[in-house]
């Protein structure tokens, strides 16, 4: 005993160099090329900044910017509008179908390899200017899905916010589908890791599959649904097309705009996100559950 | 009268009862069958499953993917109609006649051949670099015990979350100050130090896989005197094989299919396919223009042909690639936290 607790302290001491040795080509990275322009971005988010071919010229406004962009802006509140609209009615439909297809690859015994392979193929091609080629063509859309709903009769019936989810589902239903993708590997993963024996016991208790989903499946999944959603928001947001970014990305070089504005709008974006992405994970996380009482 | 008739009444039915008890039971017997069949059906036991439901749960299989893959369908089957029957109203799906020209117009204004050794380029270099600072990050959270090892945790998480809009200009400003910006090497920096595009997701990545490896191997080697950069290149990096495939492929995938940081930090001086297509509309015209042959307008087909064409290595790929994505995430246990 001894002897190897002896051995052990200079090991330790000498551990933290070597991790930091490993680790040192990262930090250096996130020192100099993201924190740095994390801080340069927040001040500039409180200046004016002119960028003239040979220098950057800054003149402090306060939270001039940022009160622009909240109060001064429709475009900005008009993206910001659909943005939140997209987080309402794209990350439950992505979590439902990769769950769903998730479940139905995991019974099937044949062809899962081919199914995987198509399930995945969006991940591998749906960038920026494809998809826009594809929403410009209508390709995107719920197939036959304007002639099936009637949008005008619906204007008269709902509320106008719910007739803009909707209508947002239908545009845009095959796109949604097709960042399901990783979420339905990680599901995948997620189910095949379940232990057997819990449904075996379950059987024998009479409980039947659609008992088994609801009160075993489901609650061992969660937190594979909480790192799914988290997943999916995150990557919604940082989409090329996304109203939001598209916004910010002009307003960069606008004239009237400049990178003070357009870095005041990428921190309230921020803000924004890390609300959208707390309301998820508080949505969906389940509290640990209560110890059952035993009379 | 009304005493006769209910005699009647009476025999008819006495006689008949036997058939009535047959009829009922029957009609029980049938009812029982289609409870258990029902049941059968719908939740079959663990060992034994109904045919009927491996059929349906496939049809429904097919159902779903034929909607993931209808729009490269319509894509594909789209490039290869004539001008006419673009404009025609009745031809909806498959082309009245297959008709190449498209692929040579897009091809010559995407400026293929070129542009593709420039993505592969854009994307291929960065891709391996990011295997890099990303799994040594990785390796250090994983095997050493480090005070501040939660913090540099937390730090990756922020790079995940923060978006790129908020770095972007700064980082521009930053490269440009080093003189590298509009090249390949404002790249080569970032992916070298591990903040190429969702590094984050990569470092994650690799941190669940050596997490997953048995460290039974490392100590007996660091035993036998082996130091910690010899471990990790002799016996790390070979485990966690998958993980590096991965990281390479997803990484060469998001590259090439990068257009907002391909235009801030690479210029002019590389274009990409995907870079090409985002300006296909004007490209086209200034082409026709060029020759002379303004007769042509653009029309969907050639856009759908030069979509096609920009994706087509990407699809070639990832159909021989496709079990190391596959492979590589359900290694990684990224369900392991």
């Amino acid at each position: 005993m001894k002897n190897t607790s002896v051995k052990k302290i200079p090991k330790k001491k000498s551990e933290i160099w070597i991790a930091l040795l490993f680790s040192s080509l990262w930090i250096i990275g996130f020192l100099v090329f993201s924190l740095y322009p994390l801080i340069q971005s927040l001040l500039f988010s409180f200046n004016q900044v002119n960028v003239t071919p040979t220098e950057i010229v800054q003149t402090n406004v306060g939270f001039e910017n940022f009160r622009a962009v909240l109060f001064d802006d429709p475009d900005f509140r008009n993206a910001l509008r659909t943005y939140l609209i997209q987080m309402v009615v794209y990350v439950p439909i992505i979590i439902v179908v990769s769950l769903v297809i998730a479940l139905l690859l995991n019974t099937i015994r044949k062809g899962k390899g081919f199914f995987r392979t198509i399930f995945f193929l969006p991940v591998i091609i749906s960038s920026g200017p494809v998809i826009k080629q594809f929403i410009d063509q209508g390709v995107a859309s719920f197939p036959g899905g304007q002639d099936v709903i009637n949008i005008d009769a619906l204007n008269t019936m709902l509320p106008s916010f719910m007739v803009e989810i909707t209508t947002t589902f239908i545009d845009s239903f095959i796109m949604i589908l097709w960042f399901t993708g990783i979420e339905i590997l990680i599901f995948l993963v997620g189910l095949q890791k379940l232990d057997k024996s819990m449904y075996e016991a379950a059987k024998i208790d009479g409980a039947s599959s659609w008992e088994c989903f609801w009160k075993i499946t489901l609650p061992a999944l969660n937190p594979i649904i909480v790192i799914n959603v988290i997943f999916a928001v995150i990557m919604q947001s940082m989409f090329d097309l996304n109203p939001i970014i598209s916004k910010i990305r002009a307003d960069m070089y606008a004239v009237e705009f400049g990178f003070g504005y357009a870095a005041a709008e990428a921190w309230i974006y921020f803000v924004i996100l890390l609300l959208v992405l707390g309301i998820y994970v508080l949505i969906f996380i389940r509290k640990p559950s209560r110890k059952v009482k035993h009379d | 009268m009304i005493n006769m008739w209910l005699g009647k009444l009476k025999q008819f039915f006495t006689r008949i009862k036997p058939t009535l008890n047959k009829i009922g039971r029957f009609f029980r017997r049938l009812w029982e069958k289609i409870q258990v069949f029902v049941h059968w059906f719908l939740f079959p036991s663990n060992d034994r499953r109904a045919p009927v439901v491996s059929v349906l749960l496939i049809f429904l299989l097919i159902i779903f993917s034929f909607i993931y893959i209808y729009p490269l369908l319509y894509m594909v089957s789209y490039s290869f109609m004539s001008a006419e029957d673009v404009v025609d109203p009745l031809v909806k799906y498959v082309p009245t006649k297959v008709v190449f020209t498209n692929y040579v117009d897009a091809l010559k204004t995407l400026n293929y051949w070129p542009n593709l050794g420039g993505s592969f380029l854009v994307a291929f270099i960065p891709s391996i670099l990011q295997c890099g600072a990303n799994s040594l990050l990785a390796y250090a959270l994983s095997r050493f015990n480090f005070r501040g090892k939660k913090v540099l945790l937390a730090l990756v998480l922020l790079t995940f979350v923060v978006p790129q809009q908020i770095t972007m200009i700064p980082q521009v400003v930053l490269l440009s100050k080093l003189k590298i910006i509009d090249t390949i090497f404002s790249y080569i920096i970032l992916t070298t130090f591990g903040q190429g595009i969702r590094g984050a997701v990569f470092v994650l990545l690799f941190y669940s896989f050596f997490n997953q490896l048995p460290k039974s191997i490392e100590e007996s080697a660091k035993i036998d005197g082996a130091n910690a950069f010899t471990i990790f290149l002799k016996i790390a990096v070979p485990s966690a094989l998958p993980a590096y495939i991965l990281t390479f492929l997803l990484s060469f995938v998001w590259y090439y299919n990068e257009t907002v940081l391909a235009t801030l930090y690479l210029g002019n001086d590389i274009t990409t396919l995907t870079l090409q297509l985002e300006v296909f509309k004007s490209a086209y015209e200034a082409m026709m223009n060029q020759s002379g042959s303004t007769g042509k307008s653009i029309n969907e087909a050639i856009y759908m042909a030069g979509t096609f064409m920009t994706i087509l290595p990407l699809l070639v790929i990832y159909f021989i690639t496709q079990r190391f994505f596959v492979e590589g995430i359900d290694r990684a246990g990224i369900t392991g936290e």
